[in-house]
């Protein structure tokens, strides 16, 4: 069941030092909402604001409301554990539990949160793992290690793993950057067939892929060097890149800076 | 750097006289360099291969002698007519108080580990592993000492509970009466022993675990216990195997620390609690005084057996180091 | 706006109003009141029925804290978060159950210690005092220790260096794996057996006991020591390093000399004095081959010796009040000699580190 996220007023510290500041947007459900920017603005922060993964870096904070339909996810009697189980997330780099079947590895999530009969894990594992289009790739080997895979393969995994609990949520943190052509463009095809079931939010380094797979795309900027990131705009896809209201934000997609 | 190496450049080639080419003092440098360390390393091999030979001649004169069984009697008596000596009990000693030591420490160290990697607040964390160290460099015969003049005294309630609540299970069951010099106790004073190396081996491999892994298991939605259930222990397992090996090592071949607290027999008895036993090292400290010519024979025959009982489990512990190498190798 | 500051913890207050991704949560004093209930429940029961041993005090009191809050939090929250729970509990009372014994050793040692140890015990042999009588002191093993460790660092400080560079400069194939296996091998070689080696050597070209004797052994204990820690901190020079002074057409030998141990010797000079430290504090060895002495022998080749090690056991076996607070005093002084070596190799590590930008 896909969800509308609303951040209003949020900021996110390191220590002493503000990483973002003041940030408010909606992201819409079943849709594919991309952030891009500049090195340094504080997307891949903010993205982690939205599943309570911030907080855990040593002197992670923040402050704010992030309303998930109409449940903010820092109210105070809010467990960040069942927050991250609702909130997905897939990492820049593959990180398959290494000592893992790859069976076990969509099924960790599953066993955390309770008993399943076998024939019940099972399916979800191969419901996941179709729906990360890897079951033909590795159905005849689903107790081999999932470091065994090839880096598309194990980014892929890792989609099932996170898509296995059902969450609400599904958050990319770049994850293409590690993979070659032919891989990124397995994920960005998967990307647009989970959209459907999921509200996704997909942090990019690369421009063409945010305008490839996104609905609506988030521009990011930071005035200098140590300033805290902010939210420029936030718009449909197509009128960012063809007809953005803010200057900035033309230049960055234009090429002049970052 | 740079400009350190820069001042450091060739000095002119010293007129070598035998050579055409100016390289060739430094080729002679080289050479010589070369050999005289791997001449160290040979060094090394021959010392190691010298420890085995001549432990293993002085061992064969003092068991040609034996009129016991070496392996099977119950006394250590060289001096006796005819010489009658044997390892049962203190291969029985040595075993079950390093088999005691692990079973508590092992546990224990990885929990202190873990509280030094992830649960300790961060200002905590760095000097506590600091600490952890320094114990680590206390001197057995301190030990030694603080085992049998304190601990020793202290641990006599504690043996009474067991023997009237686990009496039962035998291994429990005080049957003579005595204070609490038992093999048991060489077991706790070993386990408080071995707890830092175990503690800090264990520990580096826990601040290892890639970030990436953790954060995988956090994004799923784990408790604190279920990160480290799923991507701490998994990964740091072969090194805490080892680290507990490398701990047991140091355990079976622990001289003073067993050598205060023990009062020796030559008794194999399963009732832990009770004062007696012996361990190879212990024995060879007890014994080394009074021994004559074929009594320190028969000692460098016990610790020709102790020799191999430690090189097969540091072997053991290294084989699982170097696997785990390939395999995080292979895995970056 | 909601100003919350966010820690990765329970939260500190249930609130009323549940969504799906909260649930009841217990107050972040929790774990304190449980331990406090723990604590007092146990010393209830423990007076009840008289029982004597404060161990036995203890253990009820962490087994019930462990029941407790397994229990509690299995009906506030769920079985997740009391495993959660309980497993952080496990880990604490780890380390309380290890600080306990340790904290003791050094506070027995320190004021034990501290009783007799003063300017004449540190200056004084036991030359002519009744082993059960007061006075005397270790002037004469702390020249056995010095002798000794000195001459065994001298034999395996340049041993030890020379095989590390070749390990890790030169060592490729057999012989380098072989070298590389035994040193760890040898790492592990216990003590006594070290001296019972020696034994033998001296058993078959009878030799008499001596400080050097006990060197001999001590250096086996050291050398592989050396070599770990000293091939460590070579393999942090940087490549690039070596690389560029090869380059400018130093030949190897220099190379290494000038520029990889420089560049390293913070390292190398802490992994030796932890080296002496671990040596330090070795009584085996010295029980077997330098026999102990009563008496100041500064010579190290010729005759019995003693060492604080082996002064300690010495005292100790005597078994008399002077000479176990004689053994503590020793026992004070030969941690503090350990610990002091201890600090000064990390400061210097912490100092020299290589700056190799991690």
């Amino acid at each position: 069941m896909a969800k509308r996220i609303d951040v209003s007023g949020l900021s996110a510290y390191y220590g002493a030092h503000k990483a973002i500041d003041d940030i408010s947007m909606t992201v819409e459900p079943r849709s594919v909402t991309a952030f891009i920017g500049p090195s340094g603005c504080g997307k891949s922060t903010f993205l982690r604001t939205l599943n309570r993964m911030h907080e855990v870096t040593p002197g992670g904070r923040v402050e704010g409301k992030v309303l998930l339909d109409d449940e903010n996810l820092y109210g105070s009697a809010v467990d960040p554990v069942a927050v991250r189980r609702t909130v997905g997330m897939v990492f820049q780099r593959p990180n398959p539990f290494p000592t893992m079947s790859i069976f076990d590895n969509v099924a960790a999530g599953l066993r955390l949160n309770g008993k399943f009969k076998k024939s019940e894990l099972a399916d979800v594992v191969e419901k996941s793992l179709k729906g990360a289009n890897l079951w033909n790739e590795v159905k005849d080997r689903l107790n081999k290690p999932g470091s065994g895979l090839s880096g598309g393969q194990q980014q892929r995994l890792c989609i099932a793993r996170a898509i296995a609990v059902e969450p609400d949520v599904l958050l990319m943190d770049e994850p293409c950057s590690a993979l070659d052509p032919i891989s990124t463009l397995a994920i960005e095809d998967l990307i647009g067939e989970l959209k459907g079931r999921f509200t996704i939010v997909i942090v990019t380094h690369n421009m063409q892929q945010a305008a490839r797979v996104s609905d609506r795309t988030a521009f990011f900027n930071l005035a200098a060097v140590g300033q805290p990131g902010k939210l420029i705009e936030i718009d449909e896809t197509e009128r960012i890149f063809s007809n953005p209201s803010v200057q900035a934000t033309e230049d960055y997609i234009s090429g002049r800076f970052g | 750097m740079a400009s350190s190496i820069a001042t450091d450049t060739p000095p002119p080639p010293a007129p070598a006289p035998a050579a055409r080419r100016n390289q060739s003092t430094g080729r002679a440098g080289d050479k010589i360099f070369l050999g005289l360390s791997r001449g160290s390393g040979i060094f090394l091999l021959v010392v190691m291969a010298a420890i085995a030979i001549f432990l293993s001649i002085r061992a064969g004169i003092a068991i040609s002698e034996d009129q016991g069984n070496f392996l099977t009697t119950f006394d250590w008596n060289p001096a006796g007519s005819p010489p009658a000596f044997g390892i049962a009990v203190l291969l029985f000693g040595t075993v079950v108080s390093s088999v005691i030591a692990m079973a508590i420490a092992v546990p224990i160290a990885v929990g202190i580990a873990l509280f030094i990697s992830h649960y300790a607040p961060r200002k905590l964390a760095a000097p506590l592993a600091y600490v952890v160290d320094l114990l680590a460099a206390v001197p057995s015969i301190v030990y030694g000492i603080w085992g049998a003049l304190f601990l020793v005294p202290y641990l006599g309630g504690l043996n009474e509970w067991l023997d009237s609540y686990l009496g039962w299970t035998v291994l429990f069951e005080k049957t003579e009466v005595g204070v609490a010099r038992s093999i048991f106790t060489v077991g706790i004073l070993l386990a408080i022993m071995i707890l830092p190396i175990v503690t800090s081996v264990s520990r580096e491999v826990f601040l290892q675990v890639p970030r990436m892994n953790e954060e995988a298991a956090l994004a799923l939605g784990a408790t604190r216990w279920e990160v480290i259930r799923l991507s701490v222990l998994p990964f740091g397992r072969s090194g805490v195997i080892s680290a507990s090996m490398l701990g047991l090592g140091r355990a079976l071949g622990e001289t003073m620390a067993v050598a205060t607290v023990l009062s020796p027999s030559y008794v194999l008895s399963l009732h832990l609690l009770n004062p007696g036993g012996g361990t190879f090292a212990q024995n060879i400290a007890a014994k080394f005084d009074e021994a004559n010519q074929l009594g320190r024979d028969a000692l460098i025959a016990s610790g020709l057996v102790l020799f191999v009982l430690t090189l097969l489990v540091n072997g053991a512990a290294r084989m699982i180091i170097a696997r785990r190498k390939e395999y995080s190798g292979a895995n970056a | 706006m909601s100003n919350v500051a966010v820690q990765d913890a329970r939260p500190a207050t249930p609130a009323p109003g549940r969504g799906s991704l909260s649930h009841r949560s217990l107050p972040r004093w929790a774990g304190a009141g449980f331990a406090v209930a723990a604590i007092a429940l146990a010393v209830g029961i423990g007076l009840a029925f008289d029982l004597q041993s404060k161990v036995q005090w203890g253990l009820i009191a962490a087994l019930l804290f462990v029941l407790i809050s397994y229990a509690v939090t299995t009906a506030v929250e769920n079985k997740r978060q009391a495993k959660d729970r309980v497993a952080t509990s496990l880990v604490w009372v780890c380390f309380i159950l290890a600080v306990i014994p340790l904290l003791s050793l050094l506070w027995t040692t320190i004021s034990r210690g501290t009783k007799v140890l003063n300017g004449y015990f540190l200056t004084h042999s036991m030359a002519g005092v009744p082993a059960f009588e007061q006075g005397g002191g270790i002037y004469h093993a702390l020249i056995g220790t010095l002798e000794q460790i000195g001459i065994a660092t001298l034999i395996s400080a340049p041993l030890g260096l020379l095989t590390a560079v070749y390990l890790v400069e030169y060592g490729k194939g057999a012989l380098a794996k072989a070298v590389t296996f035994f040193v760890d091998v040898m790492t592990g070689i216990p003590s006594i057996v070290a001296g019972l080696f020696i034994l033998t050597l001296m058993l078959m070209f009878d030799l008499q006991p001596s400080g050097f004797m006990g060197s001999l052994a001590l250096s086996i204990l050291m050398m592989p020591v050396v070599v770990r820690s000293t091939e460590e901190m070579l393999k942090l020079v940087p490549n690039e390093l070596r690389e560029a002074s090869l380059a400018l057409g130093v030949p190897k030998w220099r190379t290494i000399l000038k520029v990889v141990i420089p560049t390293a010797i913070g390292g190398i000079t802490t992994g030796f004095m932890l080296a002496i430290a671990r040596i330090a504090g070795e009584t085996a060895p010295i029980m077997l081959l330098v026999f102990g002495n009563q008496l100041i022998n500064t010579n190290p080749f010729d005759g019995a010796q003693s060492s604080l090690p082996f002064y300690i056991w010495e005292q100790y076996r005597v078994g008399s009040d002077a000479s176990y607070d004689r053994a503590w005093a020793a026992a004070l002084v030969l941690i503090a000699f350990v610990m002091i070596l201890n600090l000064v190799a990390r400061g210097i590590a912490r100092w020299k580190a290589p700056k190799t930008g991690r």
